[in-house]
């Protein structure tokens, strides 16, 4: 292969972040395997600082660089400014590594961990000279795979990717390589890309939309016709245990800045909160914890390593890792513990107890923390089943003023099933009411509201659910800030309601958004994640030059035995589970975390023969949601503040 | 294995507490930032566990100071940096804060080395020497610096044509944007020298000849940058690439000159006294 070093080292002057594209990362990858391996390429379709710390990419990345059958580089979207430049020079996309044509990879990987990254999937296909669609790709054309959260309903990207993994990464890459492996030992002229994908369908957890033909009636979807050589329905893919994988070994260390810049170390995958609105959580259970020594080796050797004096312990939820207090106690420890570390807990709880916590370790900075109560009522709570109270709200806010932090940011969701006015206006009230609380320890207090509009998603409770309008949504911000007016200290901010639409276009739509992706994309919309360079119109153009619209492809609601455009694919819930649990929310029923309850067989354990993996055998303090309550709201339990140390 | 761990075999570092780096920064690590090399500096330390002393107040940072900074893609052959380390500090085996007397060359060279192998390929301490007694700090002391500058877009004769014309104007003015305002600048008075280098030509696939420039731009009464001095120098000339040679640090009359810290080792601090005699 060949580097394209020499023609893109002039283009480095004249832009924006050159430090983007020129690799050089403390554990990164040298190609020195010989012509038999696989050589992929790793793509975030972001820019280098949002897709270098993406974890699921990097573990690949040393899963793969590990085998001597497989080598990994990685490569991101280039700034529309390197774009143009590369555009200009006739450079082709290219791997940060070896300065590498992404064309001359067996295999381009996308990470899809947000849907409006797709048009940058396109762009970063063309900028390869790679063929966009799957059908126009010839046997010698690079393979063209993707990953990640965003893949449950991966219908949108069908017509331009070759295969598609549903769930865990770990096992099925290997399974993976050796698949294209066998099929590149074939001689070009005998492969065709028919056989390659029949193989790679024959792999379990891996979806070939080529093999399945969606069927149109009248503008809807009726069914998909399926390739005799592929199954019916493709079943996501769960790592067992987590301990077996302790990825990434050396995680990536940038030369230049970027997001959660610092080291992080997965402390366990899966949430069975079951918070209703929740993909992540509905499609990565069940809940498999890494032990807690492997824990503190990967954190030990990572701080060593790295020179970071950050680490952050990740997960859906960390407060709910066993033994969450005496790993972070182990970490800072003065004598036997990591040097000058400070310790970052992602997604805190909403308990008193979670602030406890995180006070003990935020000792210096205490500057902000974020709770997500995310519905303004305990009846919008128990619909979208995140059961705090306003009380353990307030108890958490109590807590973190008293103990010194003096901004608390709250998120919450807008636009939710059953929502009623009142509910949005509860939103504003609640905040006042954690400003006050915070008065009563410091002038200074102050709260941020954020508020998002909810966009169901594939394989989860809500999934048939409609979304709201953006002008909806708009009217239900604009009575959020009216109400909020009043209260000095507390600020509303709000996620674009039209970036929300688009993202129910793209995570709801069915095959036919593929056209229109293509549309966006060539009408210039890239980075479509980024606010300045959004707009609808676009989006509603391309939708109506397809004879779509909005409302249909993404707002309404869908019925029960509809066929939803992504039946076919699993996340190992029964569709009878996930019915049932969206009935219960419509009576707004709460249901119990199953970690520490009898199992009310959702299916993603029972349908793949695996278990939670869970150190502790009893529930945090104060039940199973951890917040000092059951679902009823009676009998609160009283959580002390653990101890501090100063 | 933290660095200081990795040679216990070794005696222990004895290091100074107010120390002098030397380093340079070629290659494709170029690109990075002055704020990226700050980060990238600090973990380098951490990674060494050298026990660098940290400022007071609310959030705490390393007592490292840069000198001027390496505009994002000019690589050096001659970047300094000052440290302080915190002579109390007991957590760092193998490492030990001493007098600055006492400090052996043999220590300092092993310095080099281990911040070296903690260093991006690319970036790498050449030399270290103990401070002492009271000095400006690199930022102040710096009066001038030497560029080797590699232009496309014209050739060599035209190039040396209009380095004439610019040596011999009165004035070279430049505008920048300086908060929101357009601020006109006249170069000319910080351009010690420029000429056409006598460097082998190369030409570069379908860029055209590669002309190289030597340059001495003076830091006061403002800093030069590569970049403006190439568009001074007129339609079609684009910057390849510039290196920072040296930095000098001069006498009041500009008599005198010498390295902060020579690549030999030897450190210079405040006003230079009898180094290197000018030719004025």
């Amino acid at each position: 292969m060949t580097s394209v070093w020499d023609r893109v080292e002039p283009l480095l002057w004249h832009v924006e972040k050159p430090a983007r594209y020129i690799g050089g990362e403390d554990g990164s990858y040298r190609d020195d395997k010989g012509d038999g391996a696989v050589r992929w390429l790793l793509a975030y379709p972001d820019t280098y600082e949002i897709g270098l710390p993406n974890q699921g990419l990097q573990i690949l990345y040393g899963i793969l660089n590990e085998r001597d059958d497989a080598a990994a580089e990685r490569t991101y979207a280039p700034w529309s400014d390197m774009e143009a430049a590369m555009r200009a020079a006739s450079v082709p996309l290219f791997s940060v590594e070896s300065t590498r044509p992404a064309g001359e990879f067996d295999v381009l990987a996308f990470n899809l961990s947000a849907e409006l990254t797709y048009t940058n999937v396109l762009n970063m296909l063309d900028l390869a000279g790679i063929p966009l669609r799957t059908s126009e790709r010839l046997a010698g054309d690079t393979i063209v795979l993707a990953g990640g959260h965003c893949t449950y309903n991966p219908e949108p990207l069908a017509d331009f990717l070759d295969a598609i993994v549903l769930g865990d990464g770990e096992e099925v890459v290997g399974e993976l390589n050796d698949v294209v492996s066998e099929w590149l030992a074939t001689p070009a002229a005998r492969r065709s890309r028919r056989d390659l994908h029949v193989a790679l369908a024959r792999t379990e957890g891996v979806y070939v939309p080529s093999l399945y033909t969606p069927r149109f009636e009248g503008g809807a979807l009726v069914g998909y016709d399926v390739d005799e050589e592929a199954p019916a329905t493709v079943d996501k893919r769960t790592v067992a245990d987590l301990g077996e994988w302790p990825y990434p070994r050396a995680q990536l260390v940038p030369l230049t800045e970027v997001v959660h810049d610092r080291l992080n170390v997965e402390v366990f995958r899966g949430c069975t909160r079951g918070c209703r609105f929740c993909q992540a959580g509905m499609i990565t259970r069940p809940v498999r914890e890494r032990p807690k020594e492997q824990v503190l080796e990967m954190v030990r050797s990572g701080i060593e390593r790295t020179g970071y004096d950050e680490v952050a312990l990740t997960s859906l939820s960390t407060a709910d890792f066993s033994g969450i207090g005496d790993v972070v106690a182990a970490i800072t420890d003065p004598e036997e513990g990591c040097r000058e570390v400070a310790v970052s807990l992602p997604s805190l709880r909403v308990d008193a107890f979670t602030v406890a916590t995180a006070a003990s370790i935020q000792q210096v900075r205490r500057t902000g923390l974020t709770f997500a109560p995310e519905g303004g009522t305990w009846r919008m709570r128990r619909v979208i089943n995140k059961l705090i109270s306003d009380e353990d709200l307030y108890a958490a806010v109590d807590a973190a003023f008293s103990q010194g932090w003096r901004r608390v940011k709250l998120y919450f969701l807008i636009g939710l099933p059953t929502e009623r006015d009142e509910d949005v206006i509860a939103i504003a009230r609640l905040a006042a009411n954690c400003v006050e609380r915070g008065r009563a320890h410091t002038s200074k207090a102050s709260v941020t509201a954020s508020v998002g509009g909810f966009v169901p998603k594939a394989n989860t409770p809500f999934q048939w659910h409609e979304m709201d309008s953006p002008n909806e949504l708009r009217r239900k911000v604009a009575m959020l800030r009216q109400e909020a007016r009043a209260t000095r200290g507390l600020e509303i901010r709000w996620h674009d309601p039209d970036a929300t639409a688009a993202e129910g276009i793209v995570s709801r739509g069915d095959r036919r958004i593929g056209a229109v992706i293509e549309r966006v994309w060539r009408d210039g919309g890239t980075f479509q994640e980024w606010s300045e360079r959004f707009a609808l119109d676009r989006w509603e153009a391309a939708l109506s030059a397809e004879g779509l619209d909005l409302v249909s492809t993404a707002l309404r609601a869908h019925a029960k035995d509809e066929v939803l455009p992504w039946s076919h694919l699993s996340a190992g819930l029964h569709p009878d589970f996930l019915w049932g649990d969206y009935e219960s929310s419509l009576n707004a029923e709460g249901l119990e975390d199953c970690r520490w309850t009898p199992c009310y067989d959702c299916g993603a354990c029972t349908t793949y023969g695996i278990e939670h993996v869970v150190a502790a055998t009893s529930p945090p303090a104060g039940g199973s949601q951890g917040t000092g309550q059951g679902l009823d709201l009676s009998g609160p339990v009283t959580v002390a503040l653990g101890t501090t140390r100063r | 294995m933290s660095g200081a761990d990795a040679g216990l075999s070794s005696p222990a570092l004895e290091l100074p507490e107010r120390l002098r780096l030397r380093y340079v920064k070629l290659g494709r690590v170029r690109f990075t930032s002055q704020r990226d090399l700050a980060r990238l500096m600090e973990r380098a330390m951490r990674r060494a566990s050298l026990p660098l002393r940290r400022s007071s107040g609310f959030s705490p940072r390393p007592l490292l100071s840069f000198g001027l900074a390496l505009p994002t893609g000019c690589s050096s052959r001659a970047e300094y940096l000052d440290l302080r380390l915190d002579g109390a500090s007991t957590t760092t085996p193998g490492i030990r804060v001493v007098d600055s007397v006492q400090v052996d060359a043999a220590s300092l060279d092993r310095l080099c080395a281990l911040l070296s192998a903690m260093l991006p390929e690319g970036i790498d301490v050449t030399a270290a020497a103990a401070l002492h007694g009271p000095e400006m700090s690199l930022q102040e002391a710096v009066a001038s610096c030497d560029w080797e500058l590699e232009v496309l877009g014209v050739g060599p004769a035209e190039a040396a044509g209009r380095v004439e014309r610019l040596l011999g104007a009165d004035a070279v003015m430049v505008t920048r944007e300086r908060k929101g305002r357009e601020v006109a600048d006249d170069l000319r008075p910080s351009i010690l020298s420029l000429r056409v280098a006598d460097r082998p030509a190369r030409v570069l696939d379908g860029l055209g000849e590669v002309v190289g420039l030597d340059a001495s731009l003076s830091t006061r009464p403002r800093g030069v940058r590569p970049g403006e001095l190439c568009r001074a120098l007129g339609d079609q000339v684009t910057l390849l690439g510039a290196c920072r040679t040296h930095q000098w640090m001069e006498n009041e009359d500009r008599t005198v000159r010498a390295e902060p810290l020579s690549a030999a080792g030897v450190a210079c601090v405040g006003l230079p006294a009898r180094t290197e005699v000018l030719g004025g």
